[in-house]
């Protein structure tokens, strides 16, 4: 049910006052699958995100979701079909979780309608997903990170899209609680077929946890494709500047990036 | 802490489980309950308020003969006192409450700080500082003077926002400059006031403190067509402004079109504060104080328009009697809000700064 819908980025340049942050990409997400974006600090993969999402508008090029120009399309017809998790959303005070939840529920709504039992059951199948339904009456002030992080995917999930975009969904969250949101966003794609496009930091986890990897460099598109073929020494060192070695991640098979550093370099000149 | 919930693997289920739907319902009724309760008890405050300001005053009027006069019948004694002075006095505290609640709490959703109060941001000051030119300077009476209110107070809003924006809007920011506006607003009203002719005196007076001494019909009809023309606008946005609390980026994502709600929660609030204020004066503190009480009395959830406005009406009707009759001498209404909410602001800032946190 959820292939059926397309994001793709034409020509697109993007920029703040005087400056240009990505320069006419192209790029097609692939349906059904999950995407990560990689790339240094400051190479445009959250501007592209806030693009892709309506954000923000561009400079040239446009934004096409099922060949409709995201921009001019009607806010809550998009807010239907594509959601998004901002970097650093924020939660008002004392607000309970299941509330918060709710709040997904906006564009299914219309100006004065009543909640409905479709709302209550969105809400209560995104807490059931994230492990929140216990939390459901507290408030979202008393969470530690790790929980409120899940509160926020919940919210996104309440709102049902098909198209799922995360600007950096596991910045701030342990180790423990990064695999934990990695894993739910996965099941999330198998279960229902959600297009997942992320933004992520940590290479390693990005090239464990997804179908298809977008390389930023200075706001260009670098490589994209299959983790296997795009996490490459050469990748490395175009978009970070580090030289690098990928083995084999005995856990998923997956490419693992080892970052060289001036020290600690005890394998043998190559 | 984080560890005490169980590790997640389920899948996301289609169809939630049955006790989950009604966790949600049962919370979120709960939540709705308390919320009701909250608006029908200050609802039945409101009225018993009104009641006891029509009846009581230097002269006692039975329930009988206030009921009377205010069914438009003629009782001796009773439809002077009753019908001319106390029923426009309680009518004119009840609505410019309303506004004062609703315009400051939409501000303080919107901006999400409780310092971000149209009275505290410089838009009371500025309607006052206009009125009071209009009257003093301009000899303007009745609407010429709300319209002038208005224009003005909108024109500080207007103002204090570009002054605040830089890549959006910070309410920390927001709220340091409207204090700046606010104090050179008055100061104005102050030397305006120095300048004023004796007759002039006594009506322009009002605007300093807030009062609702010789409170006549012309003042309350433009406030009572304001609320029934600008409350509705603003409820019918609840939802969005509950939405926009989430942060621009998150409000824009669940399809809220930020920059319009904005604009039209501005007008409509700024509306609202405009025409109480050209009323009654800027009655100190009760767009502020109304908002924050009406959350401690609703808890978490919902929106907190109706709360806050009915808060707000209550304030300044209860206020307003105990200025008159509680104490020695006569105390104008703003006087009596001014001392109950000058702690809060206190306390307000000193929490801030206790949390850690820069407004």
């Amino acid at each position: 049910m959820t292939t059926a819908h397309s994001l793709l980025v034409e020509g697109l340049t993007l920029g703040y006052q005087d400056r240009v942050v990505i320069e006419s990409l192209d790029l097609t997400v692939p349906p059904g699958r999950i995407t990560a974006i990689v790339g240094a600090n400051a190479c445009g993969k959250s501007t592209l995100l806030r693009a892709m999402s309506r954000l923000l508008s561009p400079r040239a090029g446009h934004v096409l979701l099922d060949g409709k120009r995201v921009h001019r399309m009607p806010s809550k017809e998009v807010a239907r079909t594509l959601g998004l998790l901002p970097q650093s959303p924020i939660a008002p005070e004392g607000i309970a979780v299941s509330d918060l939840v709710g709040r997904g529920r906006h564009p299914h709504q219309g100006r004065f309608a009543r909640w409905s039992r479709e709302d209550d059951e969105a809400v209560a199948a995104a807490l059931e997903a994230t492990g929140t339904l216990e939390l459901a009456d507290r408030s979202v002030d008393e969470l530690s990170g790790g929980q409120r992080q899940r509160v926020w995917i919940a919210m996104a999930l309440a709102q049902r899209t098909d198209l799922l975009l995360l600007d950096e969904p596991t910045t701030f969250l342990d180790v423990s609680h990064q695999v934990e949101v990695l894993d739910l966003l996965t099941d999330l794609n198998r279960t229902l077929g959600t297009t997942i496009v992320m933004v992520l930091h940590d290479l390693n986890l990005a090239a464990r946890y997804a179908d298809h990897l977008i390389a930023l460099a200075d706001g260009r598109l670098h490589a994209e494709g299959d983790p296997a073929r795009v996490l490459t020494p050469e990748t490395v060192e175009a978009v970070f500047g580090l030289r690098s070695r990928i083995i084999t991640d005995p856990v998923s098979g997956r490419p693992l990036m080892l970052p060289i550093g001036r020290h600690h370099d005890t394998a043998p000149a190559a | 802490m984080s560890g005490s919930v169980t590790k997640t693997t389920q899948t996301p289920p289609a169809v939630p489980a049955a006790g989950a739907v009604d966790t949600v319902s049962r919370g979120r009724h709960r939540r709705g309950r308390r919320r009701l309760a909250v608006v029908v008890v200050l609802s039945v405050l409101i009225v018993a308020a009104f009641a006891v300001t029509l009846m009581f005053g230097r002269t006692f009027h039975p329930p009988a003969d206030v009921v009377r006069v205010v069914l438009g019948q003629d009782v001796p004694g009773a439809s002077f006192t009753v019908g001319r002075l106390r029923l426009p006095r309680a009518a004119l505290a009840v609505v410019a409450g309303l506004c004062f609640g609703l315009g400051g709490v939409t501000f303080q959703t919107m901006l999400r700080n409780p310092l971000a109060s149209p009275d505290i941001i410089g838009i009371s000051a500025g309607a006052g500082a206009a009125a009071t030119f209009a009257i003093v300077v301009l000899s303007l009476e009745g609407a010429g003077v709300s319209v002038f209110a208005i224009v003005v107070g909108l024109a500080v809003a207007v103002l204090v926002y570009l002054l605040a924006y830089r890549n959006g809007v910070s309410g920390g920011r927001l709220v340091l400059i409207g204090i700046g506006i606010a104090a050179m607003l008055e100061s104005v009203t102050a030397h305006i006031l120095d300048r004023a002719a004796e007759w002039d005196l006594q009506e322009a007076l009002r605007w300093l403190t807030g009062s609702l001494n010789g409170t006549t019909w012309d003042e309350v009809v433009p406030v009572v067509i304001a609320v029934a023309v600008l409350a509705p606008v603003l409820l019918s946005r609840a939802g969005d402004l509950e939405t926009l609390r989430l942060g621009d980026d998150t409000a824009s994502a669940l399809g809220v079109r930020v920059d319009r709600t904005r604009l039209v929660l501005i007008v409509t609030a700024v509306g609202l504060i405009a025409f109480a204020t050209a009323a009654a004066g800027p009655i100190a503190f009760v767009a502020f104080l109304s908002g924050p009480i009406a959350a401690r009395l609703v808890g978490p959830g919902g929106s907190l328009l109706v709360p806050a406005a009915l808060v707000g009406a209550l304030l300044v009707l209860v206020a307003d009697f105990a200025g008159q009759f509680l104490f020695g001498v006569r105390y104008p209404v703003g006087v009596v809000t001014g001392v109950l909410g000058a702690p809060y602001l206190v306390y307000l800032i000193v929490r801030t700064h206790r949390a850690g946190g820069s407004l």
